[in-house]
């Protein structure tokens, strides 16, 4: 019985959306998409196909990477601006500036080209196991979108922290809650259901920026395009291509996160 | 011209530190972090010609006109689709669904390559067709077509929200007043949206302001290129990307300053946000 009530819930919604103008838009798309399928260059494809999936799973993994290991550093940076004393909140808030005034590439490229090339002249730095790290361009780029995703989501943990209602933190220690147990158990968890719904934006925008490590030699799926139109010298189809795979793991994504906020009580505070 | 006297920074650091091992530390840091010294710096910075300041300079206006044109254009974009999307037909609402979903899912840069290349082809080619010669389309005004395409995407959904966060009673009598739909926007809509569209303008407006450096890398003369120039011909790529982030940083601060001004303007005789809560 529930089955047969989703199933007709189902199809009334889709009969609702499917209007008869969305048919006729979705034919024309159809067509378009049919159009550059037929009438455009797609023998290239073989060939670099595998580059491309290799492309693909490096941005994922610098996105994830750099996510993970941004956000981890965002939560001491936004603690440190909501509670901390002066000589904590200062320094938090004036990184926390400074990465969000100044654009990405420009970080990036000083982190590069700038600290790059300062590193051979000290014989310690070149002696060292990190050595073979710090010549290659990957570490660079990890670096730089780690420091802006934290930037911009330190901003925002600030905020999550800042709005837990004061009552829970002290009711938390009424029950004699060390302070450690309170960050763990009250504080932080709610800090961060508080911040999930624009975690969601804030990964799509890291998706958005990590194109830009191409820019410095990281071969990922965007520098796969670029190298296609360089050797192919089609102008069109590499992009759009490279387009329609960013949107599909923007949805993808979007829909991960719908997911897990499904999952959080939204009533909160 | 790049003259290196690191002398002077390692003898300023031996006298004021007190352990020679610390000094020696300091004396390579201060060395390695300023390849070219201080004076090095202010010749390499100076505005005249055997300094790169004047160029950094050069590409920071062209920047901020590149950011002033795109923002406009994104505005004007933004009004447009807003009321598109709010009173417009069911294909013009779908059309700008997909507009504003497809751009907000694509990185900026791929943007910028396909509307670039996409746009100049599209404009020569109608010249073609209608009998006229190829032009070259002047860098500023693609990126400002670019770059305002991109904006145009997300001010529609900023001025979108703002208009529905005008207390629907408001329109309402200026309908009952027999207001003609463009006296509505001027009187009504628009200065009644303005205190909840600001801070989500101002922000785009900071976002447009950095997005300028990606147009350095289709070859656009903006700040990002001519730091690029300043510090591939000079090799002090430091000094150069220090000093184009501390531009970028004092135009964004400086922003944020008018911002507020405008925002406490566009807020004014309504409560504070502080009493509000």
């Amino acid at each position: 019985m529930a089955g047969e009530a989703t199933v007709i819930n189902v199809a009334a919604r889709t009969s609702l959306w499917l209007q008869p103008h969305r048919i006729v838009l979705i034919l024309i798309a159809l067509a378009l998409v049919l159009g550059a399928a037929f009438f455009m260059r797609w023998d290239w494809l073989p060939q670099y196909y595998e580059m491309g999936l290799l492309g693909i799973w490096r941005s994922l993994w610098i996105l994830a990477v750099t996510c993970f290991l941004g956000f981890l550093l965002a939560v001491p940076l936004g603690l440190a601006q909501a509670a901390g004393p002066f000589w904590f909140s200062a320094p938090a808030k004036a990184f926390c500036t400074v990465i969000r005034g100044t654009p990405l590439l420009i970080q990036l490229w000083l982190l590069y080209y700038g600290l790059g090339s300062l590193f051979p002249q000290y014989p310690w730095i070149r002696e060292s196991w990190m050595w073979p790290y710090l010549r290659q361009a990957w570490p660079y780029g990890v670096l730089a979108l780690t420091l802006s995703f934290a930037g911009y989501e330190g901003e925002v943990m600030r905020g999550a922290f800042a709005g837990v209602p004061k009552g829970q933190l002290e009711a938390a220690r009424a029950f004699g809650m060390s302070r450690w147990k309170i960050f763990r158990r009250i504080w932080l968890p709610q800090a961060i259901y508080r911040a999930l719904p624009t975690l969601t934006g804030e990964t799509v925008l890291q998706l958005k920026s990590t194109p830009l490590v191409a820019t410095i030699s990281v071969i990922d799926i965007f520098a796969v395009s670029s190298k296609v139109r360089q050797d192919t010298y089609l102008t069109y189809e590499p992009l759009l291509l490279l387009a329609l795979i960013y949107m599909a793991i923007t949805g993808i994504l979007v829909f991960a996160f719908s997911r897990i906020e499904a999952r959080i009580p939204n009533k909160i505070g | 011209m790049v003259s290196s006297r690191p002398v002077h920074a390692s003898l300023l650091l031996a006298e004021t530190s007190s352990s020679p091992g610390a000094s020696h530390l300091g004396a390579k840091l201060i060395e390695a972090l300023l390849p070219a010294s201080a004076a090095g710096i202010i010749e390499l910075l100076s505005p005249v010609p055997p300094g790169w300041g004047g160029t950094l300079l050069l590409g920071l206006l062209h920047s901020i006109e590149i950011a002033v044109g795109a923002t406009c254009v994104g505005l004007l974009i933004g009004t447009c689709g807003a009321y598109g999307k709010l009173y417009g037909g069911p294909v013009v609402r779908d059309l700008l669904a997909v507009y504003t979903t497809v751009v907000r899912a694509v990185p900026e840069l791929v943007l910028i390559l396909l509307l670039y290349y996409a746009g100049t082809d599209l404009i020569n080619q109608l010249l073609t067709a209608m009998g006229y010669q190829r032009i070259d389309i002047s860098g500023l005004a693609a990126g400002i077509a670019v770059l305002g395409f991109v904006q145009g995407a997300y001010s529609t959904e900023v001025i979108r929200g703002a208009i529905l966060a005008i207390p629907q009673g408001q329109i309402e009598a200026a309908r009952a007043y027999g207001m003609s739909p463009g006296l509505l926007l001027r009187r009504i809509t628009l200065p009644a949206m303005l205190p909840f569209a600001i801070p989500g303008l101002a922000n785009l407006w900071l976002i447009a302001t950095k997005d300028t450096a990606l147009l350095a890398v289709v070859g656009f003369f903006e700040l990002a290129l001519a730091t690029r120039q300043a510090a591939g011909v000079t090799k002090a790529y430091f000094t150069f990307y220090v000093a184009a982030g501390a531009l970028y940083l004092m135009l964004s601060l400086f922003s944020n300053l008018i911002l507020g001004r405008i925002e406490a303007w566009s807020r004014r005789g309504m409560p504070s946000i502080k009493e509000a809560r």
